[in-house]
C-alpha cells in the first residue's frame, strides 16, 4: 500500500510541474479535465500525511525539497546560463538560521528568515560578482559554500566556543506541510516570473547580453534579483529540513553535494520546462534514498558519470530528448519547411 | 535642433586611438551617414554612443543633456536605439517576443503586455515580417534578420536610430527594400545615423554624410559634396 | 621580529607558496588557454599524492623519482580527458561562454568521480609517510628537509615551465593560442593538440604539486576542494589567464598565510577569502591580468 502512495505523491509533483506549463502555453484545449485533475492532486499532495503515514510522508518530503532546489536553481541559471553553484550555501544559511531562531521562534517565521538571510546574502554576493563576467560568478559562488562554512567554524571557535548546535525538533508531517507550502509558493512563483517581462528578459540576457541592455533592460539588476529570489527558496527549503537533523554544525550544513545534485538534476531532467527538473529531482533524490546507506560513495560517482554523460550527450536533458523522439516520430508524417 | 552630438570623442585601445577627437552632430528629422574604410572607427563611434564603451576622453549629448558615462539601458530609456553589425538577434525566442522585449524594455517600461503585443504586431508590419511572427529567430534569413533587429529597435520607441552596416550581406534588391524602409522610419518621426558601406544606398537617402578615416573625422557634407571630395576618393580608392 | 620568525615565516610562506604557484600554474594554464576552469583540479593534487604514497609504502620507490612516474601519468589523464570529454564539448557549445559554463559543470561532475573513486579505493582515512624528515637548521630557523626539498623542486619545477613557455616553440604556440586561438590556428598552430597539452601540462603541475604535498603533510581522499578554492583565489589574485601572475600569486599568498598562521593559526583562511573578496570589489583584473 506505501508503494502505491509513494508512486501517486511522485506523479502528483511531476503533475504540478507539468501543470504549471499548461497555464503558462495558454492553450485552452480540455480545461475541465485539467481543473479537475489539478483539483484532485492538490488535494492528494495536501492531506497524504492523512492517508499515507510512517515513511511515505518523509520520503516524499525529500523529494520535494530537492524539487524546489532543482526547480529554482533552473529559474535563475536555466535561462541566463550563469551556472551557479552556490545552493548548497544558501542552503547552509538557511540551516543554520533555524538552528539559531528555531527554539525561540514559531516555524513558519524561522523558515520565511531563512529564505529572507539567504535572499540577503545572495544579493551581496549577486552584487559583487554579477557586473563581471559569468566566470567570476561561477567561480565564487563555488567558493561560497566553504567561505561561509569556515566564517561559521570561526566564529563557533572563536565566538562562541562551541561546536556545532542542535535545531529544534519538529514533527514529520509538520515538515511535510511546510515544504509541501514551499513547493506551491515556488511553482506559483516560477509562473508569474516566466509570463511576466521579466522571464523574457532573463532568456535574452542569456542569448546576448549587451543586445538586452541596449532594449532598456537594466542587466545587473535583473540577474542580481532573480539570483536572490532563487536562493530565497534554497534557504527555506534548509530551514524547514534542519529540524529533521537534530545536530548540525559548519561540515554538515555546507555540503557541496547540495550544490551538486540541483545541477544534476537540471541538467539531466531538461531545462526548458518546469517539468524537467522536477523528474529529474524525482529520480535522483529516490536513487539516492535507496543508494545512500548501502553504496555510498558508488553512488555519487555513478552520479558524477551521469552529470559528465548528460553535460555531453543530452543538451535539453531527457525532455528534450523524449520531445526529439515525438518529433522524429511523427516527423515522417508531416513535410519540415 | 541638435538631437545628438559629441566634442572631441576618443578611444583608444592600447596604445591605438580607434576614434580620436571626432566632433559630430545629427540633427533632428535627419538621416546622417557615417562612411569610412573598414578599421576607420564607425563601429567604435557607435559604441561609444550606445555606451557598450565609454570615451576617454570626450562628451556626448543627446538632446541636449550629457549622456557620457551611462549604462546602455540608460541611453536606450531616453530614446537611442541601435542595431548590431554582427546581428544580435535573441535566437531561440520567436521573432514577436523579440520585438515585445523591446516594447515592454524601452522608454516606455511601464506598458501592459496587452499593449506591447499590439504594438510588436504593428512593427512587425512596418518592417515585413509578419508572416514569420512565430517562428524562432535563429530560423529566419539574413535579411529578415536584420529586419528583426530593427523591428527590435523601433519597439524601444526611440527618437534616434542609430543602424550599423545595415545592408551588409544583403543583395540588390533587399538593398532597395532596406534603403526603402530606412525612409519610411525617418517619415515616422525618427531620426536616423547610420554607418554604411553600401554607397548607393548612403547617397541615395542621406541628407548628410560624414566620413571617418584611422578614427579621425576627414570630411563632412551633403552626398554630392562628398562624392566629389578629393580626399576622400583618394582614401577610398587607396584602399 | 627577530631574524628566526622572519626566517620562518619567510621560507614556510615560500613553501606553501610554491605548492600554490604550482597548482595555480596549472589552473590558469587550463583556464587560461584551454578556457576550461576545472573546479576538480585539486582530485588531481590527490591523485598525485597518493600515487606517491601508494609507490613509496608498496614499492618503497622515493618520492622524488616518483615526480617523473606519477607526472606523465596524471599529464597522461589529463590530455585524454581534454581529447576525449571537453572536445566534444568545444564542438557542441553555441559560444565560448556557453562553452565555459558547460566545461565547469562538467569538472564539477569529473570531482565527484575522482574523489569518490579514490575514496572507494583508498577509504577517506588519512594517510602519511615519512621521507626526508630530518631536521635542518638555517640560521637558528628549523626545517623538515623534506619541506626544503619541496621547496626546491616547487620553485625548480616553476622556473622550468616558465623557461618552457618562452623559450620553446611548443610554450611560445601554447602562449599565442592563450592570446588569440583564431589567429594561432591560422599561423599554423595545431590548436586541438595546444589545447590538450596545455590542460594535460595543467593537470601535470597539480600532480607534482601532491607529490611534494605528500612528502611534507598527511594526505586524505577529500583533500581535493580545499585546494581547488586556493588555486582558484591565487588565479584571481594574479590574474585571470596569467599564468606569471599565478606563480607570483601564490608565493604572495603563501607568505601571506604563513604570516597569518604566526600569530593566529585558525585565521589563515578567512585571510584568503578576505583578499578575495576585497579583489572582486576592487581589482578583479588581479596583480597581472589583462
Amino acid at each position: 500500500m506505501q508503494q502505491f502512495f509513494i508512486i501517486i505523491g511522485i506523479l502528483s509533483l511531476v503533475y504540478s510541474g507539468w501543470f504549471i506549463e499548461w497555464l503558462l502555453a495558454k492553450e485552452r484545449k480540455s480545461i475541465l479535465i485539467t481543473s479537475g485533475i489539478s483539483l484532485l492532486v492538490l488535494a492528494l499532495l495536501a492531506t497524504l500525511p492523512l492517508y499515507a503515514s510512517g515513511y511515505t510522508p518523509i520520503l516524499i518530503t525529500n523529494l520535494t525539497m530537492y524539487i524546489i532546489l532543482s526547480v529554482s536553481w533552473t529559474l535563475f541559471s536555466g535561462p541566463t546560463g550563469y551556472m551557479s553553484l552556490a545552493t548548497a550555501a544558501f542552503f547552509g544559511v538557511g540551516i543554520y538560521t533555524a538552528a539559531f531562531l528555531g527554539e525561540t521562534l514559531p516555524l513558519p517565521v524561522f523558515i520565511l528568515a531563512g529564505g529572507v538571510i539567504s535572499f540577503i546574502v545572495a544579493l551581496l554576493v549577486g552584487a559583487l560578482t554579477l557586473r563581471l563576467r559569468g566566470i567570476y560568478f561561477a567561480i565564487f559562488t563555488f567558493v561560497l559554500v566553504m567561505l561561509i562554512a569556515h566564517l561559521l567554524m570561526f566564529w563557533e571557535l572563536h565566538v562562541t566556543g562551541t561546536r556545532g548546535r542542535f535545531v529544534v525538533v519538529i514533527d514529520y508531517n509538520t515538515i511535510y506541510y511546510a515544504m509541501f507550502a514551499i513547493f506551491v509558493v515556488l511553482m506559483l512563483t516560477a509562473y508569474f516570473i516566466k509570463r511576466s517581462k521579466y522571464g523574457l528578459a532573463l532568456q535574452s540576457i542569456g542569448q546576448y547580453e549587451e543586445a538586452a541592455a541596449h532594449m532598456g533592460i537594466n542587466v545587473t539588476l535583473v540577474k542580481v534579483t532573480f539570483f536572490a529570489v532563487s536562493a530565497f527558496f534554497a534557504g527555506a527549503t534548509g530551514a524547514t529540513i534542519a529540524t529533521r537533523w537534530t545536530y548540525i554544525d559548519p561540515g554538515i550544513a555546507f555540503n557541496p553535494l547540495l550544490s551538486f545534485l540541483p545541477v544534476l538534476m537540471a541538467i539531466f531532467g531538461g531545462m526548458g520546462q518546469l517539468y524537467g527538473p522536477v523528474i529529474g529531482a524525482v529520480i535522483f533524490a529516490y536513487l539516492q534514498e535507496e543508494l545512500i546507506t548501502r553504496f555510498s560513495e558508488l553512488y555519487m560517482l555513478i552520479f558524477g558519470i551521469i552529470l559528465v554523460i548528460a553535460i555531453l550527450y543530452m543538451p535539453n536533458g531527457l525532455v528534450g530528448l523524449i520531445q526529439k523522439w515525438r518529433k522524429a516520430s511523427s516527423g515522417e508524417q508531416h513535410a519540415d519547411t | 535642433m541638435r538631437i545628438l552630438e559629441g566634442e572631441g570623442v576618443t578611444k583608444c585601445f592600447g596604445g591605438l586611438a580607434a576614434v580620436s577627437n571626432v566632433d559630430f552632430h545629427v540633427d533632428g528629422g535627419e538621416i546622417v551617414g557615417l562612411i569610412g574604410p573598414n578599421g576607420a572607427g564607425k563601429t567604435t563611434l557607435f559604441n561609444l554612443i550606445s555606451a557598450a564603451l565609454a570615451p576617454k576622453p570626450g562628451v556626448i549629448r543627446f538632446k541636449g543633456k550629457n549622456i557620457t558615462g551611462l549604462k546602455p539601458h540608460q541611453i536606450c530609456r531616453m530614446g537611442v536605439a541601435r542595431t548590431f553589425q554582427s546581428v544580435k538577434i535573441f535566437a531561440n525566442i520567436p521573432v514577436f517576443e523579440n520585438v515585445r522585449l523591446g516594447s515592454l524594455f524601452g522608454t516606455s517600461p511601464g506598458m501592459s503586455s496587452a499593449d506591447a503585443t499590439r504594438e510588436a504586431t504593428e512593427l512587425l508590419e512596418f518592417v515585413g515580417l509578419s508572416a514569420v511572427r512565430a517562428t524562432p529567430a535563429r530560423d529566419l534569413t539574413l535579411a529578415n534578420q536584420k529586419r528583426l533587429e530593427v523591428a527590435r529597435a523601433l519597439a524601444t520607441k526611440p527618437e534616434l536610430l542609430m543602424l550599423d552596416e545595415l545592408m551588409a550581406g544583403l543583395n540588390p534588391t533587399e538593398v532597395a527594400q532596406a534603403i526603402e524602409l530606412v525612409t519610411r522610419i525617418r517619415d515616422k518621426g525618427v531620426t536616423v545615423f547610420m554607418v554604411e558601406h553600401v554607397m548607393k544606398a548612403i547617397m541615395s537617402v542621406c541628407n548628410r554624410i560624414m566620413v571617418l578615416h584611422h578614427g579621425e573625422k576627414i570630411a563632412e557634407g551633403k552626398p554630392q559634396e562628398i562624392a566629389t571630395n578629393r580626399t576622400v576618393v583618394e582614401v577610398y580608392l587607396g584602399e | 621580529m627577530n631574524l628566526v620568525t622572519i626566517l620562518d615565516i619567510g621560507i614556510g610562506g615560500l613553501l606553501m607558496g610554491g605548492i600554490y604557484a604550482l597548482i595555480a600554474m596549472g589552473l590558469s594554464l587550463q583556464y587560461g588557454v584551454a578556457r576550461v576552469l576545472n573546479v576538480a583540479h585539486g582530485e588531481f593534487i590527490m591523485l598525485g599524492a597518493f600515487g606517491t604514497w601508494a609507490l613509496y609504502t608498496t614499492f618503497g620507490i622515493s618520492p622524488l623519482i616518483s615526480l617523473v612516474i606519477v607526472g606523465p601519468l596524471i599529464f597522461i589523464l589529463g590530455f585524454l580527458l581534454h581529447r576525449t570529454l571537453f572536445r566534444s564539448l568545444l564542438k557542441s557549445s553555441p559560444s565560448l561562454d556557453a562553452f565555459e559554463g558547460s566545461s565547469l559543470l562538467a569538472t564539477f561532475g569529473l570531482l565527484y568521480i575522482i574523489q569518490n573513486l579514490a575514496i572507494v579505493i583508498w577509504t577517506s582515512s588519512p594517510r602519511g609517510y615519512s621521507y626526508l624528515a630530518t631536521p635542518v637548521d638555517l640560521w637558528g630557523a628549523v626545517f623538515a628537509a623534506n619541506r626544503l626539498a619541496t621547496l626546491g623542486f616547487a620553485v625548480a619545477i616553476g622556473l622550468a615551465f616558465y623557461l618552457f613557455l618562452v623559450r620553446t616553440r611548443m610554450g611560445k604556440a601554447i602562449r599565442a593560442a592563450a592570446q588569440d586561438p583564431a589567429t594561432a590556428g591560422l599561423m599554423g598552430v595545431n590548436i586541438n593538440q595546444v589545447l590538450a597539452l596545455c590542460f594535460g601540462f595543467g593537470a601535470l603541475l597539480a600532480g607534482l604539486a601532491g607529490v611534494l604535498y605528500s612528502m611534507c603533510f598527511s594526505i586524505q581522499a577529500t583533500m581535493g576542494l580545499g585546494y581547488t578554492i586556493i588555486a582558484i583565489i591565487v588565479v584571481v589574485l594574479g590574474g585571470l589567464g596569467s599564468i606569471p601572475g599565478s606563480f607570483i600569486g601564490g608565493l604572495v599568498l603563501g607568505i601571506i598565510g604563513e604570516t597569518v598562521k604566526h600569530f593566529e593559526p585558525s585565521l589563515y583562511l578567512a585571510a584568503y577569502y578576505f583578499i578575495f573578496i576585497v579583489l572582486l570589489m576592487v581589482r578583479p583584473k588581479g596583480i597581472m591580468g589583462k
